[in-house]
């Protein structure tokens, strides 16, 4: 296999490089930037398609210890990427999706451990997706971009793992869809994960989280701007129909009651002796609210990839071959499991995850589970908990006192 | 009280052996003796996680336990112990029958408003139950009420109105439900504050622990 990394300077060095010291905060991995690995053996999909080969964008923090031991693999939800911590060199306003969670002294600690975030294959941020240039058509891929499964995932990040001479990772972590990769990582490479976390996640999803996504994707493939997937041949991109998509999304990933704290019945701009106005436009602040996300979200996100991702999570069904049985799913697996929920997440309630706990179990697996009575839904995930981020970094100190990385030296962020 | 017949034999475990920070209390390494070397426990309540990593280091046994606290989860994942939290009063469907060896419930049962469900759940999932729980028939309890007062004690330090202690009873309050639910009781150990009790323990114990056998183990 072949690999090259596009970027300079050797894989294993940090890619971490503070320039002003003076502007990085404490627990912060400092400014980083990004490398793309490219990987010119073909990959056979679950689908039966064959992708010739494909770019991964990648980012490290932390050193590669001598033995290769300390490598911690972070995959990512939805709609982020792989600057999963610090801020991009090229745009410092850019701080890392879970840098709450990744850095000097933070619960996944970058003094001991090294941790690579990488951009999944067909999202939209370096990686090979259905935006890039089909090599073969010299245009964007578009709608001819293959349809991908998490295990597809898995086998293309496992060659991140080659290039950086990772036998096996100390850690494979992530939450939401990122959890589904970690888990998949657990049963589709069993010798190569030490321990899997898998936060606000799932086995499979329910009737009413692939109605969620059937609803956005109708919202994208019924954009008159769609262009049966190749917009970008006709210089336009499906805003509206994305912009939907995320609204119908951000919904699900904050509870009831989060929505009732921050905007209530809030109205936006009302009239005289708070009147309302008797038209569509925004009358609730929490329509305002929606309607930004959507658009921000429709400025900087791929359409296609919004398909793409939103129905490998759909396809997700480890237990699918196994007749159903999630505890024969992961019969396979060898790695000591860390999970954890959070009481109001409607998108993947904790039942999702005692059901993985449970099949687990039955397995005689090393299984660790916290429920997290947090008010945030799915999106406490991503949030500094600090009872959530307390159990992280137990649970990864234990990690480094197995594989005798030392103890910690500082203690950054949220429990600081 | 009828001396019990141990089906494995009792085996010293040194108190000094408990984790640098504090010792063992009496109770749990009364306890950690009666669980075999090896074996696979799952503690009810397990708290900090103390006993776990008290049994995994000194018994290697392959332990889980049960919380619901937030910080003991902590502090239990802190001590590199495995902990699955949750409230023990929805039963314990996230395990299978007989999964474990022995299940442990220390100082829980009597705040646990189902009590039947609990102990026939730790039947269901082990062969062996340990509980402990404080004796309602220790005599100064009586002398309190006789005194027109609720016990408290340095066992049970709650007021009438605060206890989370809402099913207490004696040794042969306990001894009759374990028979009526089939769980043969092998070995009983009493204890007042660190001093264990030998005669007369059903009013001079504070503290009871007993170990049973499931059903199905003898039936199997």
């Amino acid at each position: 296999m072949t690999t090259t990394a596009v970027s300079s300077g050797p894989a294993s060095a940090p890619a971490a490089q503070p320039i002003d010291p003076r502007t990085v905060p404490e627990g912060s991995v400092g400014f980083v930037s990004p490398e793309f690995l490219h990987f010119s053996e073909p990959l056979t999909l679950s689908s039966g398609q064959v992708l010739p080969s494909y770019t991964l964008a990648v980012e490290t923090y932390g050193e590669l210890n001598a033995a290769r031991s300390n490598a911690v693999l972070i995959c990512h939800a939805l709609n982020a990427s792989h600057h999963v911590a610090g801020m991009d060199a090229e745009r410092p306003e850019q701080i890392g999706w879970w840098d709450n969670m990744v850095g000097p002294g933070k619960a996944v600690d970058t003094d001991r451990f090294f941790v690579i975030g990488v951009n999944n294959l067909g999202s939209c941020f370096g990686s090979t997706g259905p935006a890039t240039v089909n090599p073969a058509t010299g245009r964007p891929w578009g709608a001819s971009f293959p349809l991908l499964t998490v295990e597809d995932w898995v086998h293309a990040q496992a060659r991140v793992a080659d290039h950086f001479g990772i036998e096996r990772f100390a850690a494979v972590m992530g939450g939401s869809l990122g959890g589904m990769q970690a888990l998949s990582w657990a049963i589709t490479c069993p010798e190569r994960v030490g321990d899997c976390i898998v936060i606000a996640s799932t086995a499979r999803l329910s009737a009413q989280n692939i109605a969620f996504n059937e609803v956005a994707r109708r919202a994208i493939l019924t954009d008159p701007d769609f262009r049966g997937g190749d917009y970008h041949d006709h210089g336009v991109v499906p805003a509206n129909g994305l912009s939907v998509a995320r609204m119908v999304g951000h919904i699900t990933y904050q509870s009831d009651e989060v929505m009732a704290s921050k905007f209530g019945r809030a109205q936006r701009a009302p009239g005289p002796s708070g009147d309302y106005r008797y038209n569509y436009d925004v009358e609730f602040e929490v329509e305002s609210y929606l309607r930004h996300q959507g658009e921000k979200f429709s400025r900087y996100f791929d359409a296609n990839t919004y398909l793409l991702l939103t129905r490998a999570l759909d396809y997700f069904d480890p237990a699918r071959a196994h007749g159903g049985d999630l505890a024969r799913a992961l019969a396979a697996a060898q790695a000591r499991f860390l999970l954890v929920s959070f009481s109001t997440d409607w998108r993947f309630a904790p039942e999702h995850s005692r059901e993985i706990v449970r099949a687990l179990l039955k397995n005689q697996r090393e299984v660790t589970y916290a429920e997290i009575d947090a008010p945030h839904g799915h999106d406490a995930f991503l949030l500094g908990d600090r009872r959530y981020h307390a159990v992280v970094q137990g649970y990864y100190d234990g990690i480094a006192r197995r594989l005798d990385l030392g103890e910690r030296r500082r203690v950054t962020g949220v429990l600081a | 009280m009828t001396a019990l017949q141990g089906t494995i034999p009792e085996q010293a475990v040194p108190a000094g052996a408990a984790s640098a920070d504090q010792p063992m209390r009496i109770d749990l390494l009364r306890i950690a003796e009666w669980i075999e070397p090896g074996s696979r426990v799952l503690d009810l309540g397990c708290g900090d996680g103390r006993l776990l990593d008290y049994l995994q280091r000194i018994r290697q046994v392959r332990g889980a336990g049960v919380e619901l606290d937030d910080e003991h989860v902590i502090a239990a994942v802190r001590r590199g112990v495995r902990v699955i939290q949750q409230n023990l009063e929805e039963g314990l469907a996230l395990f299978d029958d007989r999964q474990f060896d022995t299940v442990v419930l220390s100082q829980t049962l009597q705040s646990m408003h189902h009590t039947e469900h609990i102990l026939r759940e730790m039947a269901r999932v082990a062969r062996y139950g340990i509980v402990s729980f404080p004796n309602f028939g220790y005599w100064p309890h009586g002398w309190s009420i006789l005194r027109g007062r609720m016990p408290v004690n340095d066992q049970m330090p709650y007021q009438w109105y605060d206890t989370p202690n809402i099913h207490l009873c004696t040794l042969r309050d306990f001894q009759d439900l374990a028979a009526r639910l089939k769980l043969r009781v092998t070995h009983l150990a009493t204890f007042r504050g660190d001093q264990e009790i030998h005669w007369l323990r059903g009013w001079r114990s504070q503290l009871a622990v007993y170990r049973f056998e499931s059903p199905w183990s003898r039936s199997a």
